[in-house]
């Protein structure tokens, strides 16, 4: 379905629910590959889109193409407490072990495909979801919040590993989190959705692995937070180590 | 401070002593046994008539009698036949039933206010309507048992569907897994905690029925040998039976209780206390 260059194509998608317009006109592309971070506060519409793209909700208006391989990364593991790890990273494919525990494999969790989902920790259940994920080889891969539940070092732990998995397997990658940290870390490009509409798009050109020093990253850095609302003294900002973990 | 110190150490040493054997089950035996003690005691000493209440040890003469005429062996099995296949047809319709008013609200408006219309119907007062449209026989004994087992598990199974997180679902479907494939590894397995109360339920609801349709009348089964003990006063084959009737009882929730041991085993991570 993905026409052309773009593994993403949106124009003017639209949706209400009741009298509140969440998404209006929205335009936007990705291409294959790439790995874009959507930012916004909550309520700003980005699951919405992310919905849209995924499949699991329709626009009022506009057009929306997206490739068939496609999988979604939810905040909640949503993992089938009633089904071993491995029968749930195979869910709807084919029962292939050897392709489940692979790809359990990838991301760390190879002994655990016999356990019940119910005694993994949150970020082990996070992974598994990673891996049922990418079992299928999506050209998009949709991640919707996937570590805000996760405690900060896990959280860390996680983006690494979906670098490593993006460079592995080159999805391309619709990333939506109201971390500017994170979307710093790790996107290619970054939006700023608000009231309904993509207010920013920008570039992050930053060589990987990301460092905080590298020139220019505070400064984007406070861009986007101001762009997300959030008011904060670019001074403040630069001396309080806070800031720099979180 | 002196006499607390007093007070609690015998306290503990008898406690030790008075510990409980630690072989499982034990314990919940001992008031069966006690209160079986009194009673064969009871009876032998002739403070209770043996036509009122026969020594336990007369009961079980009484069965081991029965069953070596084959008497007992053929009641039971045409019971058991009753109780089981009027269970299979009732529990079959209450999770049919169940699983699509569960899913569907068209299947909801169409099927639910009537079922709850017919739940309002005690049943053991269909007993004779039933021996009047099905026969004295087979047919209205097993529809009657049939009609007990629906309700428990169709409620159950229509609570346990509506209580499936909508999010497992959503996530599957992201996945590629169709209609068909979400009821089976989704919503039934997510149900299946209170379908398995239901089912529960239902056996004892369907064991209800069958002995009010067998007391009512019947020529064979378990329900003949107690009206027939009852004509001659034979008090021990009359209690005889209401054993062997809370055995089957006893025996189905087994059943039912290994069931849901292999069915939910996903989730004896969470044991009770």
């Amino acid at each position: 379905m993905a026409s052309g260059t773009s593994a993403v194509s949106v124009r003017g998608a639209t949706r209400s629910f009741a009298s509140r317009q969440v998404l209006r006109s929205i335009d936007l592309e990705i291409a294959p590959g790439e790995f874009l971070v959507l930012l916004g506060a909550s309520g700003c519409g980005k699951t919405t889109l992310l919905r849209l793209l995924a499949g699991l909700d329709r626009p009022d208006y506009g057009r929306i193409q997206v490739p068939e391989g496609r999988s979604v990364v939810f905040q909640d593991a949503r993992l089938l407490p009633w089904r071993r790890v491995w029968r749930n990273v195979v869910l709807g494919l084919p029962r292939d072990r050897a392709r489940a525990e692979a790809a359990l494999e990838e991301v760390g969790l190879g002994a655990r495909a016999d356990d019940w989902p119910g005694t993994l920790s949150g970020g082990e259940a996070q992974r598994a979801a990673l891996a049922r994920a990418l079992v299928r080889q999506p050209e998009l891969l949709l991640l919707d919040e996937p570590f805000a539940a996760l405690d900060a070092l896990t959280r860390l732990r996680m983006q690494q590993l979906v670098l490593d998995l993006w460079r592995v397997h080159g999805p391309a990658i619709l990333l939506v989190t109201h971390d500017v940290d994170e979307a710093l870390t790790l996107a290619d490009r970054v939006l700023v959705m608000r009231e309904g509409r993509i207010a920013v798009d920008i570039p992050v050109r930053f060589d990987r692995p990301r460092v905080r020093v590298a020139p220019g990253f505070e400064r984007l850095r406070q861009h986007l937070l101001q762009e997300l609302g959030v008011v904060s003294t670019e001074h403040e900002a630069l001396t309080s180590p806070r800031a720099a973990v979180s | 401070m002196t006499t607390t110190d007093v007070n609690i150490r015998p306290v503990a040493r008898v406690s030790a002593a008075l510990r409980w054997p630690k072989i499982p089950g034990l314990r919940r035996m001992v008031g069966p046994v006690v209160l079986l003690a009194l009673w064969e005691t009871a009876a032998r000493a002739g403070w209770i008539s043996p036509v009122v209440l026969p020594a336990p040890s007369a009961i079980l003469s009484a069965a081991i009698r029965l069953a070596q005429d084959g008497t007992l062996g053929q009641a039971v099995g045409i019971s058991l036949f009753r109780l089981l296949t009027g269970f299979a047809l009732g529990s079959l319709a209450g999770f049919a039933l169940g699983i699509a008013v569960g899913l569907s609200v068209r299947a909801e408006e169409l099927f639910d206010g009537t079922l709850q219309a017919l739940r309002a119907i005690p049943f053991l007062a269909l007993a004779p309507v039933f021996s009047l449209w099905f026969g004295a026989d087979e047919a209205s004994k097993i529809a009657l048992v049939s009609f007990g087992a629906v309700f428990p598990l169709y409620l159950n199974t229509v609570a346990g569907v509506r209580a499936v997180d909508a999010r497992l679902a959503e996530a599957a479907r992201t996945f590629g897994v169709g209609r068909g494939g979400i009821i089976r590894d989704v919503i039934v397995p997510g149900a299946m905690p209170s379908i398995l109360v239901g089912v529960r339920l239902s056996l004892s609801w369907a064991l209800a029925a069958l002995v009010s349709s067998e007391i009512a009348g019947a020529a064979t089964g378990l329900g003949a040998l107690v009206a027939q003990a009852r004509e001659f006063v034979q008090t021990d084959v009359v209690i005889l039976c209401v054993v062997i009737y809370a055995l089957l009882g006893l025996a189905t929730d087994a059943l039912a209780r290994v069931a849901e041991w292999g069915l939910l085993s996903w989730r004896r991570s969470f044991p009770g206390q």
